[in-house]
């Protein structure tokens, strides 16, 4: 079990439940502590100037990497894309390695090399994404290649926005992974945004779903603010990749409820799309129903709040602890050192 | 046992499939049809599809797929039809590939395999040499073998290391040079040049073909009272420092060839390295010899105008023993 999973008490209680129960405070639980770090990250680190470079956050969009990524086994292999902090929790990841990677220390996941949502960890099975938007696309798809190599019936998962599938490395990679039916699960977070540039300029069909047919891969279309919705469409997905069928796509519905990253004001957006969608907040819809369908009670809801924000102290004051990279090593680890 | 370049490469490959279950091919009609130059003939048949995979014309998925495989411990080689077609796939190599150590302590143990160089007429996008393109991004290592005996025991060198390295095999040698190669276990170490030709007064480094115009030079001028030593850089990122400025500090005197255009080529690197270091030995400026800045050509005079040739080297070195 992850230290993320590990630290919150709430959660540890619900084991013995049911199923369901145990998804519904998992799910929750996850969205949360995405949400709290990510909240913590932009709104406060940031602008006390913590933070070195870049911040994008996946407000509103929790219940995809959340939805999709408990379904991974651990010898499942993920691509997380900039919006998909939640992967790293259900993996183990500690967030206060989060912060420090966020602040450049050697505490953080890269120690310093690279910043922000660039990271990942082979031995937990992350791939850590480059900048250039969907690269890791035909990435992935070698990945599930070698895992069927081995004889696992173990899948990938890349994850990514619209706009990506706008370039030619996201047609090359579904086109190879198509042809030769490798085990991999593309979830799309299409939330309308590509930095300032909305849909309708990204991309000419009504949705990135449209465009696997023409690759004979199958899609679906799923509300992506709803993390059961999510949950099941990722479900059917990768069994349909564990089955040897080949890869599949699951297009979420959702909305950045932010700007493309800190610095963004995002006054491009008409705010009546962000009235609209506020009032779908994946976490609310989903704290509400948990607590409707009696898997979780307004109490336990609190306790688990409390035990985040809670934490989140502890975890800043790890990482602002954590000592920034030597100098003396700036070359070192560019070929493997014997 | 006697082998063509081009058969010592399908050697190498051949042994280490043989010898490691995770070493696989990937690449445009390598299975069925053995590669567009026939350096896979054969392998399909022995192998099966699961090792030698014939992908879509998609360079950039080739290598994309060859990184996410490495990763997850296989060891691919991928092979681009003609090095030309390498730029597609220059995102995965030079952003991808070549960076995951250093970001997140990750290795990334692909082969490219590139069909490079000119001489065959193949015009501006079946003839170049884009080396120069990947000695400039930290991370990758760069192989350009010139003879067969070199070609098996590099090939086989850079499957087994533990970085992804680019092999520009020079398709005008793959059936000219034929040699005795040994027909044991051997690796040639990446990073190393070797001494191809012994000579006192002045130096020629040199890698690929060119290795071939430069002998031939030496030959020319051994007669004329000039002994020039040859050095075979085979690997040019890293290059072996240590190996040229020994020569340097026996020659004084040198002159640094390839194949590649001139501005921005391997032999500007090279001759700042030894002007930095070995200053004090020179004799004489440090002159490069390479193609003229431009596309390479097609028609057969204007190739032959563009290929840096033995009465080119010639001059320069006359020109340099004469300091
Ligand atoms: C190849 C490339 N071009 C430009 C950028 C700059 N950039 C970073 S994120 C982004 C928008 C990405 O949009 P989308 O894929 O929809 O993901 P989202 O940020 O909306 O989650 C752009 C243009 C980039 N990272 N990569």
């Amino acid at each position: 079990m992850g230290t993320a999973q590990a630290m919150l008490s709430t959660r540890d209680r619900a084991s013995a439940a049911t199923p369901q129960a145990e998804f519904a405070r998992n799910a929750l639980y996850y969205m949360k502590l995405m949400r709290e770090v990510e909240d913590r990250i932009e709104r406060k680190l940031y602008r006390q100037g913590k933070i070195l470079g870049g911040v994008y956050v996946g407000r509103g969009q929790e219940a995809i990497p959340v939805g999709a990524g408990l379904h991974a086994e651990p010898g499942d292999v993920l691509f997380p894309s900039h919006r998909d902090m939640a992967l790293y929790f259900i993996r183990g990841v500690h967030p206060r390695q989060i912060f420090a990677q966020y602040m450049g220390r050697t505490g953080g996941l890269t120690r310093g090399r690279d910043g922000n949502m660039h990271m990942g960890d082979m031995k937990l099975n992350i791939v850590a994404i480059i900048s250039a938007m969907a690269a890791s696309v035909p990435v992935s798809v070698g990945a599930a290649m070698a895992l069927r190599y081995k004889g696992t019936r173990n899948i990938a998962f890349n994850f990514f926005g619209d706009g990506a599938t706008s370039r030619g490395d996201w047609h090359e990679g579904l086109n190879l992974a198509a042809v030769q039916k490798a085990p991999v699960v593309f979830v799309c977070n299409n939330n309308q945004y590509a930095y300032s540039t909305p849909l309708e300029k990204q991309m000419a069909c009504a949705n990135v779903a449209d465009r696997a047919p023409g690759y004979g891969i199958p899609a679906e279309i799923v509300d992506g603010n709803d993390v059961a919705a999510v949950h099941e469409a990722v479900g059917r997905a990768a069994a349909h990749a564990r089955e040897g069928l080949g890869p599949y796509l699951v297009e979420c519905k959702t909305f950045r409820m932010t700007g493309h990253s800190a610095h963004d004001a995002a006054d491009y957006v008409p705010k009546q799309l962000f009235d609209e969608w506020s009032g779908r907040d994946p976490i609310e819809r989903w704290q509400n129903r948990a607590v409707a369908e009696g898997h979780l009670t307004r109490d336990d809801v609190r306790q688990m709040d409390e035990e985040i924000r809670r934490e989140m102290d502890a975890a800043i004051a790890w990482a602002e602890a954590s000592p920034y990279p030597d100098p003396a090593d700036l070359t070192r680890n560019v070929y493997e050192e014997r | 046992m006697q082998a063509t370049y081009l058969e010592a490469i399908r050697r190498g490959l051949w042994e280490e499939m043989e010898r490691d279950p995770n070493v696989f091919l990937l690449g445009e009609d390598i299975g069925v049809y053995g590669g567009a130059f026939k350096v896979t003939a054969g392998m399909l048949a022995h192998f099966g599809e699961k090792r030698v995979v014939d992908t879509p014309i998609a360079e950039s998925a080739i290598v994309g797929a060859a990184i996410g495989a490495s990763l997850m411990g296989l060891r691919p080689v991928a092979e681009m039809q003609f090095s030309d077609f390498i730029t597609c796939a220059y995102d995965q190599i030079v952003n991808f590939a070549a960076k995951c150590r250093y970001r997140w302590d990750a290795s990334v143990p692909i082969v490219i395999r590139a069909p490079s160089g000119g001489g065959i007429h193949g015009g501006p996008f079946h003839s170049q040499n884009p080396e120069a393109l990947f000695t400039h991004t930290p991370g990758l290592k760069v192989v350009c073998p010139a003879t067969a005996r070199d070609a098996k025991g590099l090939i086989k060198a850079a499957i087994r290391d533990n970085d992804p390295v680019l092999f520009f095999e020079h398709k005008g040698l793959y059936r000219r040079i034929k040699e005795d190669i040994p027909e044991d276990d051997y690796t040639v170490p990446i990073g190393k040049a070797a001494v191809a030709r012994e000579g006192r007064d002045l130096t020629i480094v040199t890698y690929g073909a060119m290795l071939y115009v430069a002998l031939d030079a030496a030959e020319i001028l051994d007669k004329e009272g000039v002994s020039a030593e040859v050095i075979d850089l085979r690997t040019v990122q890293p290059i072996d420092d240590e190996t040229i400025l020994a020569s340097v500090r026996k020659t004084s005197k040198v002159l640094v060839l390839h194949e590649a255009t001139l501005t921005g080529g391997v032999g500007g690197e090279i001759a700042s390295r030894i002007a930095e270091t070995a200053f004090d030995h020179l004799d004489g400026p440090v002159m490069r010899v390479a193609a003229p800045d431009t596309p390479v050509p097609f028609s057969a005079p204007l190739e032959e105008a563009f290929l840096p040739n033995v009465d080119r080297v010639l001059e320069k070195a006359r020109a340099l023993a004469a300091y």
